[in-house]
C-alpha cells in the first residue's frame, strides 16, 4: 500500500477526475433519497397533497401533515410487508442454488473437449436469455405457461392428461416465475463458472485426471478452488438483482393471484403507485434500502476475506 | 490427452454423443422461448389458439401492422434508442475519468468512494423511483426523455466505473511515467494515453450500459406516460383487458427484444468478457 507516501501531484489531480461523477450521482441518487426520507415522515397520500413552490429553487415544499414515525410503525404492524420480504427471500433461496448447480453443469459441458462447433454455438446461445428484455421475458412466460394454449400444457397433456392453469394458482404461479428466473440467469452462472474453469492451469488438471478416475474428485479438489471468486460474485450480484426483481414478475403475474408472487419491489410499487400512499411506500423503500446495505456489507466483507 | 486416444473405443464414443446431446439440449432450452415468440408473432390467431402447437403455418404480418397502429411502437423504439444512447454517452463521460482516478491515484477515502459506486448496484430501483417521481413531477420533467437519461445514470455510471477501473489498472504504469517526462499533465496522460489503451474495456461497459438502459422497465413505467414512453413499457399495455391478442403481444415483444438480442449476439464475445471480468479474478 502506498497510502503512507502519497504523490502530491497525483492526489490533487484526482479530485477533478472524480468530481463530475460524484456530483452527478449525488444529484440523481442521494438527493432523491434524502427527499424520500423526508416524505417517509409525512402522511403523504398522493391525491391529497398540494405543492407550494420550492425552497431555494431545489427542495419542493408540500403541505402533507407530518406524522413522524407512524409510517414506519405501520410497516412493522402490517404483516403484508413482512410477507413480501419472506416471499422474496424464499424466491432467492430456491432459485439461486438451482441456478448455481445447473450453471456448473453447463460450465462443465462447455469445458469438456470435443464437439468444438456446438460448444461455440452454445456459448452464443447462452447470451440470448440474458439479453432478452425482462418485460418481454415476462410476456413470453405468459405465453408458454398459458393454461389453454401454452406449449408447456400441451406437453403435460400428452403425458399426464392434465392442463393446470399455471398463472391462476398461487403455488404454480410462484413456480412459473421461478422457472423464468432460472431460465434467464442460469446462463450467467454458466458463463462465469466456465471462465473460472479456464483459469485452472491445464497441466494441473491433467495431472489430477491421471491421478484419479472420478470426475467429481477433480471438480472438488482442483477446479472448485478456482471457482470460489466466481461463485462469490454470482451470490452477490444475484442476491442484489433478486431483491430488485420487478419487470418479469410484474408482466407475468402483476404479483397475483392474490399476492402469491408479489415480491418486495412489486409490493412497494403497488403501495406507492396503485394505492398512492407515498409516505408508507417511501418508508418501506428506506427499510428495503437498509436491508440491501446491510446485506451488501456482509457480502463485501466475505469477499474481502476470501481475496 | 494421449492416453485417452489409446483408450478410445465405445466408451469415448458414447460420452461424445452424451456430450453432444446435452449441449444441444442446453441450446434448445436457451433459444426456444425466443424462437416461439418470433414464430407466434407471424401466426394468425387461429393458429395460435389451436390446441396442438403449430410448428408449420402460413406467416402473416397482420400482427405487426395492428400492434404498430395500436401502440405506436416505432416512436417508443425511437425513444428507447435516444435514451439508451444519450445515457451511455453521459455515463462514459462521467465514469471513465472517475475510474481512471481510482485505478491510478492515491487519495483519501478512495476505498469508501469505490464502495459507494459499487453499492449503487445493490440499491433497489423502487427506492429511487418513488422520490424521483415526486421530484420530476414538481419540476415538470415527467414524461420527458431527459428524466430517464438522468435516472439511468444511477446504474450506468457504476457499471462504467466498475469495468473501466479494472481496464485502467492493466495499463502499465511505466507509460504514465514516460509521458510525465515528455511533459504531459495528468489530464493529458488520461486523454492521450490511458483512454485509447482502455478502449476494449470502455466498449464493454458501453455495451452493458446500452443494454441495461434499453431493457429497463420500472423507472420508465413510473416516469413516462405517452411522449417519452420507451419500448419495454409498451409490453405492459397488454396487462389489462380480458382478451389476449397473443399475435400482437408477441409482435410487440419481438420488436422490443430483437434489436438488442441481435446486438448482443454480435458483441457476445465482449459481453461474456464483461460479465466475467469482475467475477473471475
Amino acid at each position: 500500500m502506498n497510502a503512507n507516501k502519497p504523490r502530491k501531484t497525483y492526489s490533487t489531480g484526482a479530485f477533478f477526475f472524480v468530481a463530475p461523477a460524484v456530483v452527478v450521482l449525488l444529484a440523481v441518487g442521494i438527493f432523491p433519497l434524502l427527499f424520500a426520507v423526508g416524505v417517509s415522515f409525512h402522511q403523504f397520500l398522493l391525491p391529497k397533497v398540494h405543492w407550494s413552490g420550492n425552497f431555494l429553487g431545489v427542495w419542493p415544499i408540500y403541505d402533507a401533515p407530518i406524522s413522524w414515525f407512524d409510517n414506519y410503525i405501520a410497516i412493522f404492524q402490517d404483516d403484508s410487508f413482512r410477507d413480501a420480504l419472506t416471499r422474496t427471500f424464499l424466491f432467492l433461496v430456491i432459485n439461486l442454488p438451482l441456478e448455481l448447480v445447473l450453471g456448473l453443469g453447463i460450465a462443465l459441458l462447455l469445458h469438456q473437449q470435443g464437439n468444438e462447433f456446438l460448444r461455440k454455438f452454445c456459448r452464443v446461445a447462452l447470451v440470448v436469455p440474458m439479453a432478452t428484455t425482462f418485460a418481454v421475458v415476462g410476456l413470453t412466460g405468459r405465453l408458454l405457461f398459458d393454461g389453454n394454449y401454452g406449449v408447456l400444457n400441451y406437453i403435460l397433456s400428452l403425458v399426464f392428461h392434465s392442463r393446470p392453469d399455471w398463472l391462476a394458482d398461487p403455488n404454480l404461479a410462484f413456480f412459473a416465475i421461478s422457472v423464468m428466473e432460472v431460465w434467464q440467469w442460469t446462463p450467467f452462472c454458466a458463463l462465469v463458472l466456465f471462465s473460472s474453469l479456464t483459469m485452472v492451469p491445464p497441466e494441473i488438471e491433467e495431472a489430477a485426471k491421471l491421478e484419479t478416475a472420478q470426475w467429481w474428485q477433480v471438480l472438488w479438489r482442483v477446479q472448485l478452488p478456482f471457482m470460489l471468486p466466481g461463485i462469490t460474485a454470482i451470490l452477490i450480484l444475484r442476491t442484489a438483482d433478486i431483491l430488485k426483481l420487478f419487470d418479469v414478475v410484474y408482466i407475468m403475474t402483476k404479483g397475483g393471484p392474490g399476492s402469491a408472487t408479489e415480491l418486495i419491489s412489486l409490493f412497494v410499487q403497488r403501495i406507492g403507485f396503485r394505492a398512492f400512499d407515498q409516505g408508507v411506500a417511501c418508508a418501506q423503500a428506506i427499510v428495503l434500502l437498509i436491508i440491501a446495505i446491510v446485506l451488501s456489507r456482509i457480502y463485501i466483507r466475505l469477499v474481502y476475506k476470501e481475496v | 490427452m494421449a492416453k485417452s486416444h489409446f483408450k478410445a473405443g465405445s466408451a469415448l464414443q458414447r460420452s461424445h454423443w452424451g456430450h453432444f446431446i446435452l449441449l444441444l439440449f442446453v441450446i434448445v432450452v436457451c433459444v426456444f422461448p425466443f424462437y416461439w415468440m418470433v414464430t407466434t408473432s407471424f401466426k394468425e390467431q387461429a393458429a395460435i389458439l389451436s390446441s396442438t402447437p403449430q410448428f408449420i403455418f402460413r406467416p402473416t404480418l397482420d400482427n405487426y401492422i395492428t400492434a404498430d397502429q395500436k401502440f405506436n411502437i416505432g416512436a417508443c423504439l425511437l425513444n428507447s434508442l435516444i435514451v439508451a444512447l444519450s445515457t451511455t454517452a453521459l455515463s462514459l463521460i462521467l465514469g471513465t475519468p472517475a475510474a481512471y482516478a481510482i485505478a491510478r491515484f492515491e487519495f483519501k477515502a478512495k476505498k469508501d468512494l469505490w464502495f459507494w459506486f459499487i453499492s449503487n448496484r445493490m440499491i433497489s430501483p423502487i427506492v429511487v423511483a418513488l422520490p424521483f417521481f415526486l421530484l420530476a413531477r414538481q419540476f415538470k420533467l415527467l414524461d420527458t426523455q431527459l428524466v430517464l437519461i438522468l435516472i439511468y445514470l444511477t446504474f450506468n455510471v457504476p457499471i462504467v466505473v466498475w469495468i473501466c477501473t479494472d481496464q485502467f489498472r492493466n495499463i502499465p504504469k511505466e507509460l504514465d511515467e514516460a509521458a510525465t517526462l515528455e511533459g504531459y499533465n495528468s489530464f493529458g496522460i488520461f486523454w492521450r494515453i490511458a483512454l485509447p489503451l482502455a478502449v476494449p474495456g470502455i466498449a464493454v461497459s458501453a455495451i452493458f450500459s446500452f443494454i441495461f438502459s434499453w431493457n429497463e422497465l420500472l423507472y420508465a413505467l413510473v416516469l413516462t406516460r405517452t411522449n417519452a414512453k420507451t419500448a419495454p413499457v409498451v409490453a405492459t399495455s397488454f396487462l389489462s383487458g380480458y382478451e389476449t391478442p397473443w399475435g400482437q403481444i408477441m409482435a410487440t415483444g419481438t420488436l422490443v427484444a430483437l434489436p438488442v438480442i441481435i446486438f448482443s449476439i454480435i458483441v457476445s464475445r465482449q459481453l461474456v468478457r464483461g460479465l466475467t471480468m469482475g467475477a473471475v479474478k
